[in-house]
């Protein structure tokens, strides 16, 4: 794109991150503060996702933008075509083709390889701000591994209602040392987290923090032995390609209860049915 | 390019973006705005995007505003993302605000000094009334103002502080030998120094910061304000260049700035004296300049010794939601699809309450 | 003077090829991958080590040169345009030739330990020398490192960098145009 650099952000602005990045991986887990700077696209959009990809991202990688799991929901399109308008990098929708893939809220259903990564977009790094909102307070608890508040929570909830109420966002240990936020996805794809071979790296632009789990890294979600932590799911399969172990949409069909259950990850299905069908 | 091709959301934002589009320009039998015009006659506005975007250029603000259709916020945060794409060439030195050419300026803490009160373009004494004269083209008259006075001005908190009777600025003579944190470079850490606690208020939005000051008035952290000096006008901006070995005058900005006076009983060390709340910022922006001034007073309890039990007083609390294009981003979000964590709480909520219909 | 010698021919380009090979060694502690080929180093530096100050160091960032590098200064000076760090201590990046003590580097604080230096560290050649049995995130089972030119106690050197987890010093190892390198996340034993 004309009057940018190659990737919009500029190379001093690349630098920084870069060196952030660096960091986050040889701490697995641990929020690195970064000089987040403003991006085109809003706070809350995936600007710490976006600053992170532009970082990492150059003219042989094959990029894959997500929203829910889906290619062509609103958001994913817009930062698809960010990317393909100011790296003019190549573009696609097929998890296997991809090198870098950029994420919100979902982690795709086929396993990623060692030669991916994939990008998180985070809204809040923090994840002991709902029981501590002080970030002084709570990047204290984080260098003593001070973090029986969130076990506390977790009693408390199983205590209240008999199980954990966490569904998205659970709270995960890494690396046995630090708890991490692992963004807004669904419990059911935290365990896809925990010795994954592709490196995973977070970006939270507001909050200016990055952070990272390297591949093959220890990711635990927080739990009680007398109370494992379990999946949630819908118990149905998918109606358009009948898979049993994905996560699924809920499409409501009419105003009379009518539902139909369809994967949230639309390459995942569409690859699963036969040609033509999709 | 191998650029593929996906369903629906491609086509919905090109049609999203030609739609906003056709309802920027409204009825084409209606003259289009010139961006002149709104930097001549929206001027008040264009200095708010100055403020909020962090970025002193009227012709750019005025855009900014045309393209957002007069939302400020957003037209603020079109002049932030330009301006993070902008290098740096150098820092500037200090504002000298003494050096004003001061197009107003009022003291409430005294009838009458040095320089005098300048009333100057106030909206103060107006009565709101709707003018229906403006209604009409050529409604608004122009009349030429009494020229700004040439006598110098002292300060009014020199004054004071002649009799020692307000605490010492300090930190004011070696300002350019201490670099000043940049939040924009670095991000914030706690404990917050003044330097950085001023560029946030100052960056920080209008409404945010008019509530917090209010908030102090009416109780919330015991303030007991005067407005010690309000002056707008027209500052110089110059650089220093060392490979030339001299100072450059880049050119003129307007500036409103606030000094408030507070009072404050002493501590064991300190004798009562009146502390200073400062605000500065772009533009002709008073209610601005004095929240800030408030709010920086506010933020500086732990320092005076005082208790911090209000939210101004808080300075982790007001530094990080003072910024509205932050603010506005993570409220506006919230549009976006939630739909997988909504299906992974829907399957909680019917698994729980199944848990409760039938217990075992 | 090293100044004919230019950076890197592709800046953006040649930049983000480097620090992907950086990434990926940091990722895959052990992992040997090429970086700074093409790049015209000047003497002593290796491309690979000449590649990795120009992608990584700034004016942001205070710089420990190894005297015995001095030769390569003016070039780093003009290239990198880093701030001279007033010692070894107080340097983001320290650039050296032979493995200074690890302990005389920043660790970082227990409130930030992202804030301690990295150790830009060329050697002879990788592959060949003293072998490690490395193991920690980034690796799914025990790798093999093989390095020469490291000092004698550099395996109680790294359990002491180690042991000050989440605080300590990274390592990036340079040698012609490969590099590897060892986060303070990963263990070492000497076999």
């Amino acid at each position: 794109m004309n009057g940018y650099n190659f990737a919009y952000l500029d190379e001093q602005t690349k630098r920084m991150i870069r060196r952030a990045l660096l960091k986050a991986v040889a701490i697995p887990g641990h929020q690195v503060p970064f000089g987040s700077r403003e991006m085109p696209l809003p706070y809350g959009w995936g600007t710490g996702g976006i600053q992170v990809t532009a970082s990492i991202l150059g003219r042989a990688d094959v990029l894959k933008v997500i929203d829910q799991g889906a290619d062509d929901t609103t958001n994913a399109v817009s930062i698809r075509r960010f990317f393909a308008r100011t790296a003019g990098v190549a573009t696609t929708t097929r998890t296997a083709e991809a090198s870098v893939i950029q994420t919100r809220h979902r982690i795709p259903e086929v396993p990623l390889r060692e030669d991916q990564i994939i990008v998180y977009q985070v809204p809040q790094p923090e994840p002991l701000s709902k029981l501590e909102p002080s970030r002084a307070e709570t990047r204290r608890m984080h260098a003593l591994a001070e973090y029986g508040l969130m076990h506390v929570k977790l009693y408390e909830d199983i205590a209240r209602v008999g199980a954990v109420t966490i569904s998205y966002d659970y709270p995960v240990m890494v690396n046995g040392r630090h708890l991490m936020s692992p963004s807004p996805i669904p419990a059911f794809d935290t365990p896809k987290m925990d010795g994954m071979a592709a490196l995973q790296l977070f970006g939270a632009g507001r909050e200016k923090r990055i952070y990272a789990i390297p591949p093959y890294t220890a990711v635990r979600p927080l739990d009680f032995e007398d109370h494992p932590f379990r999946l949630t799911r819908a118990p149905h399969a998918c109606a358009l390609c009948g898979a049993g172990d994905s996560y699924l949409d809920e499409v409501v069909t009419d105003d009379r209860g009518g539902r139909m259950f369809v994967c949230s990850d639309t390459d995942f299905c569409a690859a699963r049915q036969p040609a033509g069908a999709a | 390019m191998a650029y593929v091709a996906v369903k629906g959301g491609e086509r919905a934002i090109d049609a999203a973006h030609a739609w906003l589009a056709e309802d920027r320009r409204g009825d084409p039998a209606v003259p289009e705005l010139a961006t002149a015009q709104i930097a001549e006659q929206l001027g008040r506005a264009v200095d708010r995007v100055m403020a909020e975007g962090a970025c002193y250029d009227p012709g750019l603000a005025a855009l900014a505003i045309k393209q957002a259709q007069g939302d400020l916020i957003e037209a603020a945060f079109l002049l932030r993302a330009y301006r993070t794409t902008l290098p740096r060439f150098a820092d500037t030195r200090p504002v000298e605000t003494s050096a004003m050419a001061v197009r107003r300026r009022v003291s409430a803490v005294f009838k009458d000094m040095p320089g005098g009160q300048v009333l100057g373009p106030t909206y103060d004494y107006t009565h709101r009334l709707l003018d229906f004269a403006l209604a009409e083209p050529g409604g608004a008259v122009a009349e030429a103002g009494t020229a700004p006075p040439g006598e110098p001005m002292p300060g009014v908190m020199d004054l004071l502080g002649q009799e020692g009777l307000i605490e010492p600025e300090t930190g004011s003579d070696n300002r350019h030998m201490n670099v000043p944190g940049d939040l924009t470079r670095e991000p914030l850490a706690f404990p917050a120094g003044r330097d950085v606690r001023l560029q946030a208020l100052a960056r920080g939005d209008e409404g945010f910061l008019l509530a917090l000051g209010y908030s102090g008035q009416r109780g919330y952290g015991g303030a007991h304000p005067f407005v010690g000096e309000l002056c707008v006008g027209e500052v110089a901006v110059e650089v220093e260049v060392p490979e030339l070995g001299f100072v450059l005058d880049i050119g003129d900005i307007t500036v409103t700035e606030c000094q408030m006076v507070n009072q404050f009983r002493g501590s064991k060390q300190v004798p009562p004296q009146f502390t200073r709340g400062y605000g500065l910022c772009f533009g002709h922006s008073e209610r601005k300049a004095m929240g800030m001034a408030l709010v920086d007073r506010a933020m500086r309890a732990a320092e005076l010794g005082e208790d911090v039990t209000a939210p101004a007083q808080t300075v982790e609390f007001v530094l990080s939601h003072c910024d509205n294009i932050e603010a506005t981003g993570f409220v506006e979000h919230l549009k976006l699809p939630h739909y997988v964590d909504f299906q992974s709480e829907l399957e909680t909520i019917r698994r729980l309450r199944a848990g409760v219909e039938e217990p075992g | 003077m090293t100044l004919d010698r230019p950076g890197f021919a592709d800046p953006a380009a040649d930049a983000q090829s480097c620090f992907r090979a950086v990434l990926d060694a940091m990722s895959r502690p052990g992992t040997v991958v090429a970086a700074g080929a093409g790049l015209c180093s000047p003497a002593p530096l290796d491309p690979a080590t000449a590649a990795v100050l120009l992608t990584l160091v700034d004016a942001d960032t205070p710089l420990w040169l190894d005297p015995a590098a001095s030769a390569a200064a003016d070039w780093v000076a003009f290239h990198c345009g880093a701030p001279q760090a007033e010692s070894i201590k107080a340097a983001a990046f320290a650039c050296a030739l032979a493995m200074p003590a690890l302990s005389g580097l920043h660790p970082g604080t227990d409130l930030a330990p992202e804030a301690s230096a990295t150790l830009i560290l060329q050697v002879p050649a990788m592959g060949r020398g003293t072998p490690f049995r490395l193991s920690g995130p980034g690796l799914r089972a025990p790798a093999m490192l093989r390095l020469e030119g490291l000092p004698d106690n550099f395996a109680a050197q790294w359990a002491a960098n180690h042991a000050l987890y989440p605080c300590g010093v990274d390592v990036v190892l340079c040698a012609g145009e490969q590099l590897c390198a060892l986060p303070r996340s990963v263990r070492t034993e000497e076999t």
